[in-house]
């Protein structure tokens, strides 16, 4: 198996990668506004809904429901969707399905292919793979093409380019779209991406997109967007190749009403995005005459087995965690190392990898619960979170770990009041050369790691035992 | 084959994954959201003419005789654009009565479409709690790539089609699930830089609807455009 989530197996831990982030100014100035924009217009709008906790638990018990027979409703899916002139096919890991989508675009002779954002893409590497292969992939959602055009990486779910302001995209398609006249209101920037893209759209005869939601029912595919460039892609082409974690499939094509309702209020803060398409395989005269699903699983399947973690994969990629985590909010994506960032990415990303990688992440929360309480699916990602870490701990600790190995012994030390008299006694005598005006700053080698965040407390003089026995001798 | 064998392989892992899972009861969905709109038809059509426009969407209100009219008024052709306004297959004639130079959309390629003033059409239905209109091009809805390229789109809807909340709307959709479906909120748009929210990215910069119904006067008068 070869499981990939965008560059999570090489990325630094999410301590080491925060660091340089932190003092980007410019960019904690931009995470700022946009997150609080969003979270504000999201409060607005769910707060309109008399019955948002209803549609909550409503698409989570889906949710529920569909992961536990999910075998029954993907095989269900394949049926309908075949039935109506798609093609599905079914890849085990990122490679996998890498190697059916370049196979699919060469046997169309396509030399360039149209880009629909999609996260599982993301996730796979397939740009890279196609650029590997000689395709040259376009992206053609807004933020995409700016992190695309700025060799950059995406660093929110659902606007990746949140961490540029304007004048820095500005620098970007001034140089990209050689217009050295470009002006910087968003207006500007989004008239030049329009024209930039329109012959793109009107000439390319491949398109690659995701999908939201997968329906068993009917074989149909649900794509939420706002910019008319996934219409465009899905209407234009004469080729449609999705690529959708085996997690997106619902049931009923009547499940929508409860997920069109949640996702683009807690995704954008919109009643509804501008553009929502369903469509179900090929039509005669109207749209693609060659339609394929790829089904990836990628390590879902993985996470099925944990009870306990399950509900991570009932996530619908809305990013309103992201916006509401105090840590997100900080630090922006790029800290994660994953196409997953922020709280759902901190559980979903070390999971897809079977915990060998991206074991830092559960650690990159305060646990206060927010990303809980936006969820519009109601996961626990607190829950999770812990869960998580117990996992990592465990696997630590089999592994004879350092840090495991200095928590057993502080373990024995406590188990006993000698042991702990004796260890008080001696660290009270080595403390003296760390110690300045009662608090340590640092401690050598691999203790450094406490105080490089926070200050110790030296050890008393005395303690709470020997105060007990000097003051209450006559007790005794 | 190794695709049936990816197949099963997914396949296999599901059921290994979920057989261990202690809650084996098929566990119902239970909808306790609220399905149907409480209010009465005039609020309803208030309201979806207000989240229209706070969406940026034009809503020119007439009575149900006056459509052709406002037609004729608001499909002229203009300066900036080669190719005139086009008229979806099916769209009903006698509301092009007063149009002087409509193309009609079998004639309209992708080119044409690229540069016309803009695309007319009727519509399945209208949400009033989202501002949405929904269509499932059939007759007089136009394909897909018609209602996306033009700068322009207007269409027409009945006071009767627009439903107050989401699940009324799926459920007046039930018979058509599997036909294309798009839902649109208002003209395209994005917010991608600086959350600053601009019009027209890719589909038509201008949405424009019609809503057609004697009783039309309930509302505050207003412009067309």
């Amino acid at each position: 198996m070869t499981i990939r989530v965008g560059e999570s197996a090489t990325a630094p831990s999410f301590q080491k990668a925060a660091l340089p982030l932190l003092g980007d100014s410019q960019l904690r100035k931009n995470l700022r506004h946009a997150t609080e924009v969003i979270q504000r217009r999201r409060a607005v709008v769910a707060g309109e809904l008399p019955d948002w906790q209803a549609l909550r638990d409503a698409a989570a018990a889906v949710k529920q429901k569909t992961l536990r027979h999910l075998d029954r409703y993907l095989v269900q899916f394949e049926a309908a969707c075949t039935v109506a002139g798609g093609q599905v096919h079914w890849a085990r890991d990122a490679e996998e399905a890498n190697r059916i989508v370049l196979e699919l675009v060469r046997q169309q002779n396509a030399g360039e292919v149209l880009k629909i954002k999609t996260m599982t893409a993301d996730e796979t590497g397939l740009n890279q793979a196609l650029e590997q292969a000689g395709i040259r992939p376009y992206e053609t959602d807004l933020a995409e093409l700016i992190v695309q055009l700025g060799n950059d990486r995406p660093s929110h779910i659902v606007v990746p380019a949140l961490h540029r302001n304007r004048s820095q995209v500005r620098e970007i398609f001034r140089e990209r779209m050689q217009l050295p006249d470009l002006g910087d209101s968003p207006q500007d920037l989004t008239d030049a991406a329009r024209q930039y893209l329109r012959e793109k759209f009107l000439r390319v005869k491949t398109a690659i997109g995701g999908a939201n939601f997968l329906i068993a029912e009917t074989g149909g595919v649900c794509i939420v967007e706002s910019e008319g460039n996934g219409r465009m892609c899905l209407t234009l082409p004469e080729t449609l190749i999705l690529m959708a974690g085996v997690d997106k499939v619902i049931p009923r094509f009547q499940d929508l009403e409860v997920f069109l309702q949640l996702l683009s209020r807690s995704a954008t803060g919109e009643r509804m995005n501008p553009y929502n398409s369903i469509w179900t395989g090929v039509y005669a005269g109207d749209g693609p005459r060659n339609f394929h699903v790829v089904l990836v699983d990628n390590g879902r399947t993985g996470i099925l087995a944990d009870e306990e973690a399950r509900q991570t994969l009932e996530c619908i990629r809305c990013g309103a965690c992201l916006n509401a985590c105090p840590v997100y909010r900080q630090t922006g994506g790029h800290a994660y190392g994953s196409t997953y960032g922020g709280p759902i990415g901190a559980i979903l990303t070390p999971q897809l990898q079977n915990m060998e990688h991206a074991q830092s992440l559960p650690y990159a929360s305060s646990l206060c619960g927010a990303c809980y309480e936006v969820c519009p699916v109601k996961i626990n990602i607190p829950e999770v979170l812990i869960h998580l870490r117990g996992r990592v701990v465990r696997e630590q600790q089999s592994a004879m770990k350092p840090e495991a190995l200095g928590m057993k012994a502080i373990a024995a030390v406590f188990r006993s009041r000698r042991r702990l008299e004796a260890a008080h006694r001696l660290a009270q005598a080595g403390q003296a050369p760390l110690v300045r005006k009662g608090w340590i700053h640092w401690l050598p080698g691999e203790l450094g790691a406490w105080t490089a965040a926070r200050d110790l407390r030296a050890i008393p003089k005395q303690s709470f035992r020997e105060w007990w026995k000097e003051t209450h001798r006559d007790a005794e | 084959m190794t695709q049936s064998e990816a197949r099963e392989a997914i396949l296999a892992r599901i059921r290994n994954a979920v057989t261990r899972s202690s809650d084996d009861c098929e566990r119902e969905v239970v909808a306790g959201y609220q399905r149907v709109g409480s209010r009465m038809p005039e609020e309803r059509l208030a309201l979806f003419v207000e989240r229209l426009r706070e969406y940026d969407a034009q809503v020119v209100t007439v009575e149900a005789a006056g459509v052709a009219k406002a037609l004729g008024e608001l499909l002229r052709p203009d300066a900036e654009h080669a190719v005139p306004w086009v008229a979806a297959d099916g769209f009903p004639a006698d509301w092009l009565a007063e149009c002087p130079a409509v193309l009609p959309e079998t004639e309209a390629g992708v080119d044409e479409l690229n540069r016309c003033a803009g695309v007319v059409t009727t519509c399945t239905l209208g949400i009033a709690v989202t501002g949405t209109l929904v269509l499932q091009h059939g007759a007089g809805e136009g394909r897909r790539r018609t209602t996306l390229l033009p700068d322009r789109h207007l269409s027409v809807i009945h006071a009767s089609q627009v439903v107050e909340t989401v699940p009324e709307a799926f459920a007046r959709l039930a018979q058509s699930a599997t036909r294309p479906l798009t839902f649109i909120s208002g003209p395209s748009a994005t917010a991608d830089i600086e959350m600053t929210r601009i019009r027209g990215v890719h589909g038509p910069r201008q949405l424009t609807v019609i809503l057609a119904e004697d009783w039309i006067r309930l509302f505050p008068a207003t412009r067309h455009s």
